[in-house]
């Protein structure tokens, strides 16, 4: 196994934490378990969705979240875990308060698709409304000066689309050269290109994730956005010694070595059944060397790596908490 | 209740000369471009003049298929070793193009050089997120109307919702119908829309919004363009309808993929029961990437087994492991299993096959035939699996 550096003190000063990857690798899973583990001696997480998937509410097993921050979890050592489901045309409507007096026209106009229409017209409308959303939780400080949320998790939009999504810049001539929207969104840029945020990417080892992985690094790098981790998914433990590998990959295990070694341990087995442990063992190895194939390939990337193992339960809040106790001891704080 | 659910026969689909269309929709991730490959490469290999459309193959799908790379239009797949009794043809979509092409069609030389022009075409054409899955359908009511093929399979776009496919038409053309942009643009008709006299009050004021916001001119551009599509294809919001007909219409059929994950089995669940509220013919589901027990040994057994070697302090890493490795495989597979009964009995009349993973990825045509026989069911893995 290549060495792995863990979290960085530069990750541990992040405050503002994307987490993308592609879809089916589960991104969701990890932004709530990394919250979670931000959250773990008594600090105060925020975590945040944007595409209106209810995928929180999913992995904690709770009801939909309304547009409105509340408590879905604690972390150990006291902390607080508070989600929040941005709701576009809710955060548009908010806008158009604040400035205009819309009334109580404002859901008629929802319902009549106005507020879609207008978020279609210019996609980069949307982008530049969830990220000053986004700003305003992460720079949102008590009476005291300190900050509401010491973290803040977005559940950021899949690779292939991330980088449009945080490269509010761009979105932004989409918009009127004037107005309140665009004043705002000027702090946003600052806010995303500094230091404060980071974007965590999760993969799996296979060839098509550590592909896009790689190629949204360098998408990142070019539009001047701070890759932070790589958070390597359902990483199963390898049973073959290492030496043994290439050789099983191609389909050379030994088994009348292996039929001696059940015999010592009391398993007398039919020679299908020893034919079929062996094959099982092949495509074990087949798969264990593919995935130190794309374990190469990402060390290109050059990023702090921290590997997640596959809950064999599947998915639950029980794991989600497994998941965060394993990011802890790589050193996420 | 019982949870064996019935098998899905997919030779007795692709063999049937009334299925015209295989459409191969589910959440992405979960192998649904492999498997359209591999079915359109048996359904050929079978007798059928098959094209596949896939959306956002692998670059080893495609040179698989001997095809350096998937264009626009299909070509037909001719590698060494490839001998189908029909024949095979590939292509992949290019969303921007198709939607060109539609606009070069049906508009005159000038109108067409127009509309391409528009910023708001731009905008529309390649960042809108429901255009992929529209041109998708476009791109395969122009496939049927050639009459070319007597098989086409479709891929669906890679969207984290299989849903997506079928609603994005309906979302392209609500935002393209010219209604709305009417109403933004000149709001002292909105009353003419039936709007209570507040609301109308309240839209003026939310188009002056919105003009403020986007500018001027971006809704300029919007409107211009919503007027010359109109006059050009009649308004967008029968074309859709047209189009999404297709899926409708007799011989197709979908096949839902997913992975033996929940995320992935909740949305195909999603997927099935809104196919059949739209009544869509639907032939089952692909629960792909399964993890059979091939070796007649349980879990425990070879757990104390592994055990008693370590302990015994006997010194046979290689059986430990092939043990430990066995267990791991077990308690998989039977995740799996739970996961696919809790389906059936959601949905108990959907039948179901099983496809075992292979160990790595697909390459190459053999790769394809071969996903294409565990398809089929015609693998070892599953009579062997049956003992565990």
């Amino acid at each position: 196994m290549t060495t792995l550096a863990g979290w960085t003190d530069e990750l541990a000063r992040t405050r503002l934490h994307f987490v993308t990857g592609k879809g089916g690798t589960g991104k969701t899973t990890l932004a709530a378990s990394l919250g979670l583990a931000l959250a773990s001696g008594g600090r105060r997480v925020l975590l945040i969705e944007v595409e209106g998937r209810q995928g929180f509410a999913q992995v904690f097993d709770t009801e939909p979240l309304p547009y409105a921050e509340q408590r879905i979890a604690a972390a150990p050592g006291g902390g607080e875990v508070r989600a929040l489901h941005i709701d576009v045309e809710a955060a548009l409507l908010e806008y158009f308060e604040m400035f205009y007096n819309l009334g109580f026209a404002g859901r008629t106009l929802r319902r009549m698709g106005a507020i879609e229409f207008a978020t279609t017209l210019a996609p980069g409308l949307r982008d530049v409304l969830l990220t000053g959303k986004i700003k305003e939780c992460v720079g949102r400080t008590e009476s005291g000066g300190r900050h509401v949320y010491d973290a803040v998790v977005v559940d950021a939009p899949p690779t292939g689309r991330v980088v449009k999504f945080l490269d509010v810049t761009r979105a932004l001539t989409d918009l009127a050269k004037t107005g309140p929207i665009r004043g705002q969104a000027e702090g946003v840029v600052r806010l995303l290109h500094s230091g404060e945020t980071a974007i965590h990417l999760v993969t799996l080892l296979e060839e098509m994730p550590v592909r896009e992985t790689l190629e949204a690094v360098a998408e990142l790098d070019g539009a001047d956005l701070r890759p932070g981790a790589v958070l390597v998914n359902r990483v199963r433990p390898p049973r073959l010694p290492a030496r043994s590998v290439t050789a099983a990959a191609d389909g050379r295990v030994d088994a009348s070595r292996v039929r001696a070694g059940l015999a010592a341990a009391g398993l007398q087995l039919p020679e299908t059944t020893l034919d079929a442990l062996v094959e099982e063992t092949v495509e074990h190895a087949i798969r264990v060397a593919a995935e130190q194939r794309s374990r190469d390939q990402l060390a290109e990337a050059d990023l702090p790596t921290l590997e997640l193992p596959e809950s064999t339960g599947g998915v639950d809040v029980a794991a989600l908490y497994e998941l965060a106790e394993s990011l802890v001891e790589q050193g996420v704080r | 209740m019982s949870a064996e659910p019935r098998v899905l026969d997919v030779d007795e689909l692709i063999d049937d000369p009334e299925t015209r269309v295989v459409v191969c929709c589910g959440s992405g991730g979960v192998g649904k471009t492999t498997t359209a490959a591999a079915l359109a490469l048996r359904a050929a290999e079978r007798g059928r003049q098959t094209v596949v459309l896939t959306i956002d193959p692998a670059r080893r799908l495609a040179q698989a298929l001997g095809l350096r790379e998937l264009g626009n239009h299909p070509r037909k797949v001719s590698v060494a070793g490839f001998e189908p009794k029909g024949e095979l043809w590939a292509m992949m979509l290019d969303m921007r193009r198709t939607f060109d092409d539609m606009v070069r069609v049906h508009a005159g030389p000038e109108r067409a050089e127009q509309l391409l022009a528009n910023r708001f075409y731009q905008t529309i054409s390649t960042s809108f997120s429901g255009t992929q899955e529209y041109m998708a359908m476009e791109k395969l009511g122009q496939l049927a109307a050639t009459g070319e093929w007597d098989l086409i399979v479709v891929d669906t776009p890679p969207s984290r919702s299989a849903l997506d496919f079928l609603d994005a038409p309906t979302r392209l053309s609500s935002a393209l119908d010219g209604r709305m942009i009417r109403l933004l643009t000149s709001p002292a008709r909105a009353g003419g829309w039936g709007l209570r006299k507040v609301v109308s009050a309240g839209f003026s004021m939310f188009a002056k919004a919105v003009s403020t916001i986007l500018g001027g001119q971006l809704l300029a551009d919007a409107s211009a363009f919503m007027q010359a599509f109109d006059s050009t294809f009649g308004g967008f919001r029968e074309r859709a309808t047209k189009t999404a007909e297709l899926l409708r219409s007799q011989g197709t059929s979908f096949l839902v993929v997913a992975a033996p994950e929940p995320d992935a089995l909740r949305e195909a669940s999603y997927f099935v029961e809104r196919l059949s509220e739209e009544s869509m013919p639907l032939s089952g589901l692909v629960a792909n990437r399964t993890h059979p027990v091939l070796a007649d040994l349980s879990a425990i057994d070879a757990l104390a087994a592994a055990e008693s070697l370590e302990r015994g302090g006997t010194a046979a890493p290689l059986a430990t492991a092939v043990l430990r490795l066995h267990a791991d495989r077990v308690a998989l597979a039977e995740r799996e299993e739970r996961l696919l009964a809790r389906f059936t009995r959601a949905h108990p009349t959907v039948p179901v096959v099983r496809v075992p993973a292979l160990p790595s990825d697909v390459h190459d045509i053999a790769g394809l035939r071969d996903i294409g026989d565990r398809l089929a069911g015609s693998t070892d893995h599953e009579t062997r699996s049956a003992g565990s």
